[in-house]
């Protein structure tokens, strides 16, 4: 077999995160009743005009300033044509000829170092409704709730040769846009979508191959699945003589595979052209330099500062920087209880067990900074345990309580007082006369059974050094 | 004298004095449409009890001291293209037969808000496609002066309403010059304002850069008045003007002393009916012995807005009727299989003849290959246009000429040669191409009787020249055209 070259461009839309639509005034909140979020303008209504939301063009201005594009100074919305009952007009408004940001490019690392992805541009558009097809009554139903949300299409160079630059990609992307705020980037949830266009070519080969575009990855691991299957499948057409027909491809996750939607013959003339209920989007530099002052610190930058500023470890560093809200939350409640170190291990720790565990994201942390840094005082002041002290930030991770209330209200208080602690600890002795003379016979870890049963009489609210140092004293 | 025979602000005032209601100024206008409908058919949609219930509420308010406007009670038609809040909105079209807008146009509430009362909704072309309304699904409406003749259009029905008093004012839409040329046919006012002046919110796009709502009346001052009424700045439209003088009524002057007008010699060549040159050029010499200063020129460009035109206002009609698919609302086919069939059907049978020719042609102009071709070719001609504007407003305060090459044709002649039809559009259609105001002022009638109308075109934003020049245009010749 010849060597080849994977070539992979990658088209991805993202759900901005505006409370209103691109076009009107109707919410974009997601789950509601169908057709509630509904106007004259988003149900493509006779007569209805848009008119556009001036948030999206910040937040399209941001990401483009972000990803180092030039900014159009004059860009202009365009109508692409295409029947389908999703779409009300029958025609989305999307940007063809004058999208608003153009030529940037993306720093991404991998194993083999670092590149730079090239951004081809960034154009802004509506979304489309929802089609639920009824098997029991035999028909199809729409919700245009999501028509109108705003989306900004990325759409980068074919610079990219592997799953592993792919993913690199799509994860600094999604970094830069959560760390703008511009949306929350949730690739189950289709807030974030990406179509991956993809040739295979002789290694040093000049010339491009025929390229498929695959769409319906909802996951990095469909990404990574799906690119890795259609290089097989494209070097082994071309190994057997036969060619890559230009065309666009569905991947199914749950098979495995793809299977071929439309092929080019059959691409449907979109006939684009200007939108005329739509002035052109003007944009002068004072609108760039306002938006330029409210772009956040992003990661390269916290990371380099926390590591003049924090005495954590640089693999924390990097966990925690890659949400901009876990970077927030920790700075806050290490700002109030004094213990950047502390904080930092409750977020790795169980922080990051319980996301794992509940299938979340750092961006669906729900606590306060306040209660964490609450939680790190009542340990450090051993007014709680540690055993304790978990089972209150699990019920602080859930519901955000008030550690400090919440222990007051279910008595985990440690208890220090050392008569009652004196007591325990004797029937403990008295009820283990084989770990009492383990240990006096020099088996130095009977020891760590006595702490284990005293604790669990004491219901874990007792210090454990404490209890470990009395002990001693009573077996000696 | 009947109340019929007021003007719009002359009836308003009767019905302020006291000396007449709403509720019958609403009754005279029903009792004139039942005479003259059948022989005319202005409406589609007329309904006496409800009409007369809004004008009872309105009659309530005047009285009341909350409606003291100059429209305040007032009768008016409303083309059928503009939205009205739960009344049938068809477009003239057997595709919308059954849409009832949830929302009203925002010139819709701009009358409400003025006090006049909505009788109905008036007679056009179908979805403002044509030059003579009968390409209505509904059926043709019939020239005012002669019943075998055409009124014009697309606002034919609101033109041919206000000339049989079949209401005192109407607003209709003008694309390419279907205010000013059924105006023209039918003898009354017909005033295409600046592009942005009035919202379209609400009015059933044609072509979507073009298209502008206006006045159709018995006078000019009612069409200073109405439009006065109707135009205001618009969130809801991105092309609606802000800043813009919309104090039109002040402009209500009898004086065109040292006013420059132009006349284009491009618009008296070949193809002009002599009767409508030699009645045209009579009122150029008006405002010259008025102390107008007039003078020819050449305007250029002329033989170039109709293709221009209809390649842009077909592109955009192309895309703005795509919505009508059978989907949300309006028609949708009995029998089908699957969705593709169901558009095609739905389509096929619920559009005419001439809104599928207009829909063929935009979408060809805008395939690819033929963009750059025909769309972005017309555009630059559509620029052009505007740029030999620019240099004749640079010289003349107004320019002066026929409004259409001929007096109204007879019904069924233009719709066996559309090529022709579309060329009848020759002196109105730039105007909307450059985005510019055009008034259209009866001038007189040719041997057959049928009316002849006048065509005064300013600058953008210069309505107030143009009301002022008409308004004395209009003064000077009232008794002599009687």
């Amino acid at each position: 077999m010849k060597n080849y070259e994977t070539v992979i461009g990658l088209e991805v839309h993202v759900e901005l995160a505006t409370k209103t639509k691109i076009f009107c005034g109707c919410s974009t909140a997601f789950g509601a009743e169908p057709n509630s979020h509904t106007c004259p303008v988003c149900t493509g209504m006779p007569g209805s005009l848009p008119v556009l939301n001036r948030q999206v063009l910040e937040y399209a201005i941001a990401v483009g300033l972000a990803t180092n594009c030039e900014i159009t100074r004059d860009a202009k919305f365009d109508r692409k044509n295409y029947f389908y009952p999703d779409n009300p007009q029958n025609y989305q408004i999307s940007q063809l000829y004058l999208p608003i940001c153009r030529n940037g490019k993306v720093e991404i690392e991998t194993k083999s170092g670092k590149k730079y992805v090239g951004i081809h541009e960034i154009h802004m558009e509506e979304d489309a409704g929802k089609l639920i097809h009824d098997e029991w009554e035999d028909c199809s139903l729409v919700d245009y709730n999501r028509s109108g949300v705003p989306l900004i299409e990325i759409v980068s160079e074919p610079d990219m040769r592997s799953a592993e630059e792919v993913i690199a990609y799509l994860e600094t992307l999604r970094m830069l846009i959560q760390y703008l705020g511009a949306s929350d980037c949730k690739l189950q949830e289709g807030s974030m979508r990406a179509d991956v266009n993809l040739s295979v070519r002789e290694a040093g080969a000049a010339k491009f191959g025929t390229r498929t575009e695959m769409k319906n990855l909802n996951s990095f691991r469909a990404i990574t699945h799906a690119i890795e299957n259609e290089t097989e499948r494209q070097i082994d057409l071309l190994e057997e003589g036969k060619t890559v027909v230009q065309e666009t491809r569905r991947w199914d996750d749950n098979k495995g595979y793809s299977y071929a939607m439309r092929s080019k013959e059959d691409a449907q003339d979109y006939r684009y052209f200007p939108d005329p209920d739509l002035m052109p989007v003007h944009v002068d530099d004072e609108m760039i330099d306002e938006i330029r002052a409210k772009q956040p610190e992003f990661r390269s930058k916290k990371m380099e500062r926390y590591k003049r500023e924090f005495d954590i470890p640089e693999y924390d560093i990097g966990i925690i920087t890659q949400s901009k809200h876990m970077a927030d939350l920790f700075e806050e409640a290490a700002a109030l209880c004094g213990q950047p170190k502390k904080v930092s291990n409750w977020l790795m720790g169980e922080t990051l067990r319980l996301l794992k565990e509940k299938n979340e994201d750092a961006e669906d942390i729900r606590f306060s900074p306040g209660n964490l840094a609450k939680l790190i005082s009542l340990v450090d002041a051993k007014a709680i345990t540690g055993p304790v002290a978990k089972d209150v930030f699990e019920k602080m991770f859930e519901e955000d309580i008030d550690p400090e209330a919440y222990v007051e209200q279910h008595g985990l208080k440690t208890v220090n007082d050392e008569g009652a602690l004196r007591q325990t600890v004797e029937r403990v002795l008295a009820e283990n006369p084989q770990s009492v003379a383990d240990y006096k016979g020099g088996k130095q870890k009977a020891i760590g059974f006595l702490v284990g049963q005293t604790m669990k009489a004491m219901k874990g609210k007792a210090d454990p050094g404490l209890v470990n140092q009395m002990l001693r004293e009573m077996l000696e | 004298m009947s109340i019929l025979d007021c003007t719009a602000v002359e009836l308003s005032e009767k019905i302020k004095s006291g000396e007449c209601t709403a509720v019958e100024a609403m009754e005279a206008v029903f009792e004139r449409i039942g005479e003259k409908e059948e022989a005319y058919h202005c409406y589609i949609t007329a309904d006496k009890d409800a009409a007369l219930k809004r004008a009872g509420e309105v009659q309530k308010r005047i009285e009341a001291g909350e409606l003291a406007g100059p429209l305040a009670g007032v009768p008016v038609a409303v083309k059928d293209n503009i939205c009205t809040k739960g009344i049938l909105t068809s477009c003239a079209s057997k595709m919308l037969m059954n849409f009832v807008p949830p929302y009203s146009a925002a010139a819709v509430e701009n009358l409400e808000r003025a006090g006049a009362v909505l009788i109905g909704k008036a007679n056009m072309d179908e979805f403002a496609m044509g030059s003579t309304t009968e390409t209505s699904y509904y059926g043709a409406t019939k020239n005012p002066a002669d019943p075998g003749h055409v009124p014009g259009g697309s606002s034919g029905g609101s033109a041919a309403a206000v000339a049989l008093s079949e209401c005192f004012m109407a607003l209709g839409s003008d694309t390419g010059g279907s205010i000013r040329q059924p105006a023209s046919y039918c003898g009354v006012v017909g005033l295409k304002p600046t592009y942005g002046m009035v919202s379209r919110y609400g009015l059933i796009a044609y072509a979507s850069s073009l298209d502008q709502i206006g006045p159709l009346t018995k006078n000019v001052a009612d069409a200073a008045y109405l439009l006065e009424a109707v135009s205001s700045y618009d969130e809801k439209d991105s092309t609606s003007v802000k800043e813009a003088d919309r104090d039109f009524t002040s402009a209500l002057a009898e004086d065109v002393r040292g006013m420059r007008i132009g006349v284009p010699r491009d618009y008296f060549g070949e193809g002009l009916d002599a009767d409508v040159k030699e009645a045209v050029l009579a009122a150029a010499g008006k405002f010259k012995e008025a102390g107008a200063v007039v003078e020819e020129f050449d305007l250029g460009m002329v033989e170039y807005a109709v293709p221009a035109y209809y390649t842009i206002a077909t592109a955009e009609a192309s895309s703005n009727l795509e919505r009508f698919d059978g989907i949300k609302y309006g028609y949708r086919t009995k029998d089908f299989e699957g969705l593709h069939n169901m558009y095609k059907k739905t389509r096929s049978e619920g559009f005419g003849a001439e809104v599928k020719r207009r829909i063929m042609l935009g979408s060809f102009v805008l395939s690819s290959g033929y963009y750059d071709a025909y769309y972005l070719k017309a555009l630059r001609t559509k620029a052009l246009i505007k740029k030999a504007f620019d240099e004749a407003f640079a010289k003349y305060d107004l320019i002066l000429g026929p409004v259409a090459p001929s007096t109204a044709p007879r019904l069924g002649e233009s719709l066996s040669d559309p090529l022709k039809m579309y060329l009848g559009d020759i002196y109105t259609i730039a105007v909307n191409l450059a985005g510019l105001p055009g008034i259209s002022v009866p001038c007189g009638k040719d041997k057959n009787g049928l009316p002849i109308g006048l065509q005064l075109i300013g600058d953008c934003f210069a309505e107030k020249k143009l009301i002022r020049a008409a308004y004395t245009y209009e003064k000077l010749t009232t008794a002599e055209l009687k």
